[in-house]
């Protein structure tokens, strides 16, 4: 029912992320109070302004309605949204953004957007990231990664391709080199702005293997609309084990 | 209960031959009066033809957006040529290129808000009503009004100056964000912060006007809990904008510096745009920015619609014949809007990295705010019960307000809580949310202001048919337009896309061999049409308005007294139009603004400045 609801009268699109059910969830409760209150406010006002229209009823009643129904009404509107508050939007959000998965268990990856395009920095086969810092940033190195850390030799750094593996959540750290975008990943149900001069951490976890289209979601410039070619590959393990061995090492070049 | 309000300055009878009883002079001029002038029924009539054309030009900026996004890259067709030969490279061909979409994008939203809309809401209709609808023979201080006319005048003209330099105009959204405003390389985004800076001093000095006219300047009589609720609405809205907007006037300030002076205060260090490293010293914060923007960004969106939801109430009470059923709870519901409107500004923000703390503050405040905005529609939806409804133009806009306001505030809930919010943020699905609040919902209010004072403004009604043929045809684009919106933003279609999201669709990715998860099926893109023609047939509907505004100057049938609606607010128990100084004597107020069909009187409304009978006998008391 709530599924169906969900995806064949919202129209919600395909979801493929454990995190995003409980976005889809509270998306569908939500709905269900707006709809309940909407439609009784439009069978009351359809009744009322038929039966009170000047030719049926010719003399207004200077009091009106007497009764306090109204009041235990809106107290159930408080009631509704202080559930839906206090018990599912919090304790999700707080889900998302405190209880991070644990980094060894995880995919981590580093993201800095730019116009128009994603760029990725992975760890590499060693697990490790080289050493980064702000003065090692560079047009050509967009991290700033520390060219005589060791650990650096093997990470990887692609331009629009994010390829993580099934069955381990995926950790991303955001941030921007020119100017506020926003990762969204639609069937994730993850979104996230890339701010400049901020490192935002954020993560999702995958449930089924596919190509997933990378939108911005913040207007980030002339061509913002253009900014359409970033995907999320996600694959077997063995899979992705083979495609990040294929990449170590190889130099991406930027813009 | 009963104190008498004294007026400062002590009221003096109107006299049409002399300003303000000063000193005798004589009959003023073509330029003083109608272009200098210092008289608030003037300085309204003046805001509400610049705004109204302010409207109708933002308008014509979103037809032009509809088509390019229905019809993305091909030429505008009849005046594609006249859009390049005036703006240049920028409409190439005819065609609506990014950056001008862009523009036109930033600009609408930017006319919409700040020179359409506040200016016809707040502006207009305050400065017309409110002090004959308080009893008094002008504002505190008319020079003061005259002067914030000015300014917002000026800063109009800015804006639409900017359309016309070289780069066009600002193209960072309406919002102007940082570091985006200071790296876009057009003039446009100075001309925007100036053109801002005009306007809201324009707005402060309106608010600081109307504060100290409801404060001094009402009736004797005339209390607190006697005010009309529009009255009250203009002074919560007067308190919002007074507040509000200095934060971003230091903001603009903060980011022309930025633009003009090389100051670092929303670039942060580091800065690589469009393949160089920014020259900027850095060290600034672009969240800065946003909060500062939202401080007033989000109050503004209830200047927007508490003054609208005044006039509802107005004309509600009006055309029910019966007072509004919980005038109190109305009174304590918008000053409790006005405060928390304060505090709810970082929802705007849910995506930029905010943590648990923050996020429950301001995902209990945004709840805890709709409280009092349903209180509002309740009342008003209550009032109708009991009434002798009469069906004319403003009535038939007040009550499309309700359930047009209700979708727009009902679907403001999942963008409300954070992580629905994760799905619907930057989506058509607000886009089609915040405008259901103010097209259908705070323009109809508008209209019904409009047909409802046009008749005291003029002496004459407009046109009964028309108004209807206007209402009909706006009520039923205005939902082809908006409701599509919804279904596209629930399935993931994003807003200031100039290409309406084609790069996005399904179709797209698969020809370039990347048969990704979740792109835009064509069913949803289809949509683009429907939403480009239901605008151009609102479009039409407006004539009607137009002509009907234009031609009952001369030509509408005059009214039969000069309370032609029954009314029972003082700005009904006046000459008709009101002479300068507004009162023939001084206004003595009795009681409540809204004693309709009180039982045992004759005819079905006492105004407010009417003893309740011949014995005087104090009136039943309101439910509530």
């Amino acid at each position: 029912m709530k599924n169906w609801f969900g995806e064949h009268l919202l129209g919600l699109p395909p979801l493929a992320s454990t995190n995003g059910q409980g976005v889809d969830d509270l998306v569908i409760y939500v709905h269900w109070l707006m709809i309940a209150l909407f439609v009784g406010w439009i069978v009351y006002f359809l009744y009322v302004v038929n039966r009170f229209r000047q030719s049926r009823n010719p003399k207004a009643d200077y009091v009106g309605v007497k009764n306090h129904a109204s009041s235990y009404l809106e107290l159930g509107v408080v009631l509704a949204e202080a559930v839906l508050l206090i018990f599912i939007a919090v304790p999700l959000w707080a889900k998302a953004v405190d209880q991070f998965p644990a980094a060894k268990d995880s995919t981590v990856i580093q993201v800095v957007a730019q116009q128009y395009a994603w760029n990725a920095r992975y760890a590499g086969t060693d697990g490790e990231f080289g050493r980064q810092d702000m003065k090692f940033v560079q047009l050509d190195n967009v991290f700033g990664v520390d060219p005589s850390d060791p650990n650096g030799k093997d990470d990887v750094q692609l331009l629009n391709e994010i390829h993580v593996p099934l069955g381990k959540p995926v950790i991303v750290y955001l941030s921007s080199k020119d100017v506020i975008h926003s990762l969204k990943i639609i069937s994730m149900r993850v979104c996230q702005d890339a701010i400049p001069g901020l490192r935002i951490p954020v993560w999702f976890n995958p449930t089924q293997t596919g190509r997933y289209q990378i939108n911005c979601a913040q207007l980030c410039g002339a061509l913002h609309a253009n900014m359409a070619g970033g995907f999320l590959v996600v694959q077997s393990p063995a899979e992705y084990n083979q495609w990040l061995k294929s990449k170590t090492g190889a130099q991406t070049s930027f813009e | 209960m009963e104190t008498t309000v004294h007026q400062f300055p002590p009221f003096r009878p109107a006299d049409t031959h002399s300003g303000h009883g000063d000193h005798a002079h004589p009959e003023p001029g073509f330029w003083e009066k109608y272009i200098f002038s210092t008289d608030h029924k003037t300085i309204g009539i003046q805001y509400g033809i610049t705004a109204l054309l302010f409207m109708l030009f933002g308008f014509g900026l979103m037809l032009l957006m509809r088509w390019q996004i229905a019809h993305p890259g091909i030429p505008v067709p009849f005046i594609g040529p006249l859009l390049e030969r005036v703006l240049g490279q920028v409409a190439a061909g005819g065609a609506i290129s990014p950056e001008l979409y862009n523009s036109f994008g930033a600009m609408h939203g930017t006319i919409m808000v700040f020179l359409g809309i506040v200016p016809l809401a707040f502006a207009a209709f305050g400065n017309y009503v409110v002090p004959l609808m308080i009893g008094a023979p002008d504002m505190t201080f008319p020079r003061l009004n005259m002067a914030s006319f000015q300014a917002y005048f000026i800063g109009g003209l800015i804006m639409l100056v900017s359309f016309f330099i070289p780069g066009g105009a600002a193209q960072a959204g309406w919002t102007s964000y940082s570091p985006l405003a200071t790296t876009i390389p057009t003039d446009g985004q100075l001309f925007w912060i100036i053109g801002m800076i005009f306007l809201i001093t324009s707005s402060l000095l309106g608010a600081a006007n109307f504060i100290a006219t409801i404060i001094q300047l009402r009736a004797p009589g005339m209390t607190w809990m006697r005010l009309p609720w529009f009255v009250w609405t203009q002074f919560v809205t007067a308190f919002i904008l007074l507040l509000a907007f200095p934060p971003l006037e230091a903001a603009a300030v903060m980011q022309l510096m930025d633009n003009v002076a090389h100051t670092s205060f929303f670039l942060p260090t580091g800065l690589a745009v469009g393949g160089q490293l920014a020259n900027v010293s850095g060290g600034g914060s672009p969240l800065l920015w946003q909060h500062l923007f939202w401080f007033l960004g989000h109050p503004e969106v209830y200047v927007l619609i508490l003054p609208a939801m005044g006039i509802v109430c107005e004309v509600i009470a009006n055309n029910t014949r019966k007072p509004i059923w919980g005038y109190k709870s109305l009174v304590y519901a918008v000053l409790a809007v006005g405060f928390l409107s304060f505090i709810v500004w970082a929802h705007h923000m849910y995506l930029t990295g905010m943590g648990t703390k923050i996020s429950t503050f301001f995902q209990a405040t945004t709840m805890i705010i709709s409280i009092p905005s349903v209180i509002i529609l309740t009342c008003f939806f209550i009032s109708l019960w009991g009434g002798s409804i009469r069906f004319n133009t403003p009535m038939l806009f007040a009550l499309a307000f309700l359930p047009m306001f209700g979708i727009g505030g009902l679907t403001g809930l999942p963008l409300g809580f954070n992580v629905s919010d994760v799905h619907l943020h930057d989506t058509y699905y607000i886009i089609a949310h915040f405008h259901y609040v103010v097209a259908p919902g705070t323009i109809f209010a508008l209209f019904a202001g409009v047909y409802y004072w046009y008749p005291k403004m003029t002496g004459r009604m407009m046109n009964e048919f028309w108004g209807r043929v206007h209402f009909w045809g706006s009520f039923v684009f205005m939902n082809v337009v908006f409701l599509p919106m919804f279904f596209q933003g629930m399935s993931g279609m994003l807003r200031r896309m100039s290409d309406g999201g084609a790069n996005y669709s399904a179709a797209v990715n698969s020809k370039a061999g990347a048969d990704a998860v979740g792109g835009l099926s064509d069913s949803i893109l289809s949509l683009h049409t429907g939403i480009l023609w239901g605008a151009m047939c609102l479009g039409i509907a407006q004539i009607p308005f137009i002509i009907n505004v234009f031609w009952s100057i001369k030509h509408g049938e005059k009214v039969k007294n000069d309370n032609p609606w029954d009314a029972t607010t003082l700005e009904w128990q006046t000459p008709t139009p009101p002479p300068h100084g507004n009162f023939t004597h001084e206004p003595q107020v009795h009681h409540g603004p809204y004693e309709y069909s009180v039982p045992g009187h004759a005819v079905d409304f006492i105004p407010q400045n009417e003893p309740a009978g011949p014995a005087d006998k104090p009136l039943p008391a309101t439910a509530h």
